[in-house]
């Protein structure tokens, strides 16, 4: 473990890394370098004891996943996401018995997110992450703490209704996300010959839609208001169709970690249970939020006010 | 930790092996899927090197114009132009800069424009071997074609041009190559290719390791092939006596 820490941090630290999106593939190439080479089948599933010995936490953070975690400026991330971590440090701290507990923040992209988990560069991550039973096989989920469905990002203008308008045009859909397996499947399935975009980020996708050289941005909904959010003209943008299926997000930890795991899902049951939780979704979802002072404007969906309830930590069925 | 290849006969659509690793009707297999990433991969290299090659033994000749004509000028100005800014840079550049001036540009699919960034970008620095080429060739040549009567144009299409091309070879053999893995930034503009595979396959299937090791082993075969062929041009055109390989024997 410490010998792939050491890589990480040689490609961090390599003067030349300037670009962001290069060091950024760096520290991914670096991890499964670090898998290969440094792989000695060592369980590194006690996160906790791992927390206590170094006095230190690794967090994941994203740089544009508007209201769950981005940038408000440099190395200054903020969000729904970071909110829970803010309340998950007491917990923590108190099971490691560690008052002094450091943060480190790492900026992960949707790409090099799960391996960065996996591997124990990150030991969590609270952002847009969904819930699904294949990356259950690599990590695992606290519990669900939002719930969202693809929808699609379309200008006013376009004419585009529901995904089945999308028949023979180009679609722009973020590379490393679930949805264009699932755009995929839909061109298999309803035979529409739709082109696909791969956008490298959110921010990407969108502009690709912004330019024209895609008539519609697929993604989960509550990304996609984040998009108008940040718009140069909000009201030229609507998100439209109806979800071919209902994804929950949550934190996204170690598999096989249950000590870790019981403390991070009690933290939030007891968030769910006094009332913190929906003051915290107030906050990003119903008010205005930086960096532009607007509002998302989105009440809390059934689901999630169900889980409220259920603290299920389950994917999508 | 044991490797799983059988990820690449999986459908890319549904949660099922594909016999024959094959899929039947649109359905894809994520074999099917690399292979025409890997497509991408090459049509991008290949028309970024045609581009490059053509333009940079044009500006490269330009360099060395002994009348110091405003020609020499504007081919020293390209190769600063594009050797001073980086790669990535000039894709972005290409695809959402340059529309905005030129709106006609956005018609253009993303792979011509990212063909273009690579070629422009690799003229460059094939300019400069082709000046390096010229000029490594002795004073007396010119003169002598000089002396025979020969106008400008037919010195440098009859006597430098043949040489210099030949002893740049190896350097243009390693700029082929190169350009074969400098196509990944294709993935910044939304190109399908290898590199895009790997992000998105890896994530659909879990399965990074083998997925990494596919797409590394391809990028090194395509530059392997891309070296063996032009090695065999580079044994073909020698002038016997001349250049890289006479000095080492061969």
């Amino acid at each position: 473990m410490l010998c792939l820490a050491a890589l990480i941090r040689g490609a961090r630290a390599l003067p030349w890394v300037t670009n962001m999106w290069l060091a950024h593939r760096l520290v991914l190439l670096m991890a499964l370098l670090g898998s290969l080479l440094c792989s000695s089948g060592v369980a590194l599933a006690d996160t906790l004891q791992k927390i206590a010995n170094s006095g230190r936490i690794t967090l994941g953070y994203r740089e544009s996943s508007v209201p769950f975690s981005y940038l408000a400026g440099p190395r200054q991330p903020i969000g729904f996401g970071v909110d829970i971590y803010t309340h998950l440090i007491p917990a923590l701290k108190q099971a490691t018995g560690r008052s002094d507990l450091e943060v480190n923040w790492q900026a992960l992209t949707s790409q090099n997110r799960i391996p960065l988990i996996a591997n124990g560069t990150v030991d969590l991550e609270c952002g847009s992450t969904s819930n699904t039973a294949a990356r259950a096989k690599t990590v695992a989920f606290a519990i669900n703490y939002f719930y969202t469905g693809p929808k699609l990002l379309v200008k006013q203008a376009s004419g585009v209704k529901d995904f089945d308008d999308l028949a023979g045009k180009t679609v722009a859909v973020t590379t490393g996300t679930t949805t264009i397996k699932l755009l995929r499947k839909m061109n298999l399935e309803r035979s529409m010959n739709m082109q696909l975009l791969p956008g490298k980020d959110h921010a990407d996708s969108f502009l690709l839609v912004d330019a024209g050289r895609a008539v519609a941005f697929a993604m989960d909904d509550i990304l996609l208001y984040g998009q108008i959010l940040n718009a140069k003209q909000p009201a030229q943008w609507q998100v439209v169709g109806i979800p071919p299926q209902v994804e929950p997000y949550a934190c996204m930890l170690r598999k096989d970690d249950p000590v870790f795991k019981r403390v991070v899902d009690s933290a939030i049951a007891d968030l769910m249970r006094s009332g913190e939780f929906e003051r915290i979704y107030a906050k990003w979802f119903l008010s205005p939020i930086p960096p532009r002072g607007r509002s998302l404007n989105l009440p809390m969906s059934e689901a999630l006010r169900d889980n409220l309830r259920k603290h299920s930590d389950q994917p999508a069925s | 930790m044991s490797l799983d290849w059988s990820i690449f006969c999986r459908s890319t659509t549904g949660n099922v092996q594909l016999a024959g690793c094959l899929g039947q009707n649109g359905e894809l297999s994520y074999l099917q899927w690399l292979l025409s990433a890997w497509g991408w991969t090459a049509t991008v290299a290949l028309l970024g090197f045609i581009i490059a090659l053509v333009i940079g033994i044009v500006v490269g000749t330009f360099r060395t114009l002994q009348a110091r004509s405003w020609l020499s000028g504007i081919a020293a100005g390209w190769v600063e132009l594009f050797r001073d800014v980086p790669l990535l840079v000039q894709v972005f550049l290409w695809y959402h800069v340059a529309p905005f001036f030129l709106p006609s540009l956005k018609s253009l699919p993303s792979w011509l424009l990212v063909s273009i960034a690579l070629g422009l970008f690799t003229s460059a620095r094939i300019a400069e071997q082709v000046r390096a080429g010229i000029q490594s060739l002795p004073r007396g040549q010119r003169d002598a074609a000089r002396a025979l009567g020969l106008r400008e144009v037919q010195v440098y299409r009859r006597v430098i041009l043949p040489m210099a091309l030949r002893i740049m070879m190896p350097a243009l053999t390693s700029e082929a190559m190169s350009i074969v893995k400098n196509s990944s930034v294709a993935f910044v503009v939304a190109v399908a290719e290898l590199t895009q595979f790997a992000m998105q396959a890896q994530e659909e299937t879990a399965r990074g390791i083998e997925i990494y090791l596919a797409v590394t082993f391809l990028y090194a075969l395509t530059a392997f092939a891309v070296n063996r062929v032009l090695a065999f041009v580079e044994s073909r055109v020698q002038v016997p006596g001349v250049g890289a390989l006479a000095r080492q024997g061969a």
